[in-house]
């Protein structure tokens, strides 16, 4: 009976006093508002670099003859070289302090402060992402690319509704890892004062002093939210498998 | 038709194919053998430009259509291609594999090409496929519906990269049967293959390449039955 009684204060103490469930729902909110504006961020801007440097691998295959080729696959040279060093400080700088220098000094001033979130997560997973999308469009196998150009589908359209789809279905398990690498990262936020769930329980023990009930109350809900996150994807997976090779 | 002027190809260092001279003209059955490594294949897949060559010219239809400055996608549009491992897409049914090309280049509207691929379909007895995933097919299946959805851009010339070689023994039949029909319907092919039974039999002419160049070039009955290269009598005694 006692554990009981210890429980029930301790959960009055943390949610119910001075509403302080009201920061939880707050910090849960922008947690979830972060990931999902990230992730799609990095979704799209992951894709687009993959398709970016997929096109110049392929084009680096053919000699560029008239002019117009050439200045094409001059330009796409220099922005594939600036796509890579962007990946490469992408994953080589810790996530918290990319994030420090986009509040700090990219964007110092900037009033909304999960915009500035959002931004620097994104780009952040962009890096990350793109690496995935490659990884799939390389997994597909050369043939599919052969095929659509031999019946004379230019290789944008092939890449777009050949390689892309394939490459996407194969890019699903990691890209599902990435989205749960987002949604925990959001933890980090609290570094530049927004109130994620993390920083809500902070807010919250700062004032219970009583470490457990809160830790462990956010701890279920991140675990909560990768467990229907991984379930999503699942069921996704299974949608795309009914054309796999048998 | 086609027609290769001193076509070459270097792969980093490697010559494979040395300077090809070749017209092939309207209604031909144009069949490569060789030994593996030969570069047979190579010279098949220049011909769409599937292989860029190194040097020479691969003319079709009076166009060059290794100058940079013709659409090489429209050429395309007009040679049909077969591969070896056949290069189904996998993420769309069998319908939508043979109407894409045809749909998305706006050569047809849907519904055009999908009587189209029916009327393609049934002609080889898989029309009750037609809403199946490839992967649910076997090869030989397989192989026909990649034949049919390269005759669905109606091309002039079909380019068979050893259709067969990838094949269970027992279905290479039914695939050389379709290409059987095709050709006594006067369609203009170019096959690689190793079937030499079949060639024999569908060829009117037989081009030995070895070592990058046509060793030897002749109707069928005399490529097989008078070899004058050497290379190619050793090549025939140990296959046939």
């Amino acid at each position: 009976m006692a554990f009981i009684d210890n429980f029930m204060a301790e959960f009055q103490k943390t949610f119910i006093r001075d509403d302080r469930y009201k920061v939880f729902l707050t910090g849960f909110k922008n947690t979830l508002l972060i990931t999902v504006i990230s992730l799609l961020v990095g979704l799209v801007g992951g894709i687009l670099i993959a398709i970016v440097r997929y096109g110049y691998s392929q084009m680096k295959k053919r000699k560029p003859v008239t002019v117009s080729q050439k200045i094409l696959h001059a330009v796409v040279c220099v922005v594939d070289k600036i796509l890579a060093l962007y990946v490469a400080l992408m994953r080589g700088i810790p996530l918290v302090v990319q994030l420090l220098i986009m509040a700090f000094v990219v964007m110092a001033g900037f009033p909304n402060k999960i915009v500035v979130c959002c931004i620097a997560m994104g780009l952040n997973s962009a890096a990350y992402v793109s690496e995935v999308v490659r990884g799939g469009i390389n997994s597909v196998d050369a043939g599919q690319m052969e095929a659509g150009r031999s019946l004379g589908v230019s290789s944008a359209m092939t890449i777009f509704y050949i390689i892309l789809p394939q490459a996407f279905k194969a890019a699903l398990p990691a890209l599902c890892n990435e989205g749960i690498a987002v949604l925990k990262e959001t933890s980090i936020v609290g570094y530049i004062a927004v109130v994620d769930l993390t920083r809500a329980s902070d807010l919250v023990r700062s004032r219970t002093m009583s470490p457990m009930m809160p830790l462990f109350f956010i701890a279920l809900v991140y675990f909560l939210c990768v467990i229907i996150l991984s379930w999503g994807v699942s069921i996704l997976e299974r949608r795309l498998k009914q054309g796999d090779r048998g | 038709m086609i027609e290769v002027k001193g076509l070459r190809k270097d792969f980093e260092g490697l010559h494979v194919l040395n300077g090809i001279d070749y017209t092939i003209n309207q209604g031909e059955k144009i069949v490569v053998i060789g030994p593996s490594g030969s570069g047979k294949s190579t010279f098949l897949r220049c011909l769409n430009l599937l292989e860029e060559p190194s040097g020479g010219q691969v003319w079709f239809d009076g166009v060059d259509i290794t100058d940079p400055k013709n659409d090489i996608d429209k050429m395309r549009q007009k040679m049909g291609m077969v591969f070896q491992h056949f290069n189904l897409f996998p993420h769309m049914t069998v319908l939508d594999n043979i109407t894409f090309a045809p749909v998305k280049l706006k050569l047809q509207t849907k519904d055009e090409a999908r009587l189209n691929a029916m009327r393609l379909l049934k002609r080889i007895g898989l029309e009750d496929k037609a809403g199946e995933y490839p992967n649910k097919l076997s090869g030989g299946q397989k192989q026909r519906i990649a034949i049919v959805r390269a005759l669905a851009m109606n091309p002039e010339v079909m380019l068979f990269d050893e259709p067969t070689s990838a094949l269970d023994p027992e279905m290479v039949g039914e695939v050389l049967d379709l290409i059987r029909e095709l050709a006594a319907e006067g369609m203009t092919m170019v096959i690689v293959t190793h079937e030499m039974g079949f060639a024999k039999e569908v060829a009117t002419k037989v081009l030995f390449i070895d070592e990058g160049v046509i060793k030897e070039e002749n109707t069928p009955k005399e490529f097989f039955e008078h070899p004058q290269n050497k290379r190619l009598q050793e090549f025939l005694s140990k296959v046939l």
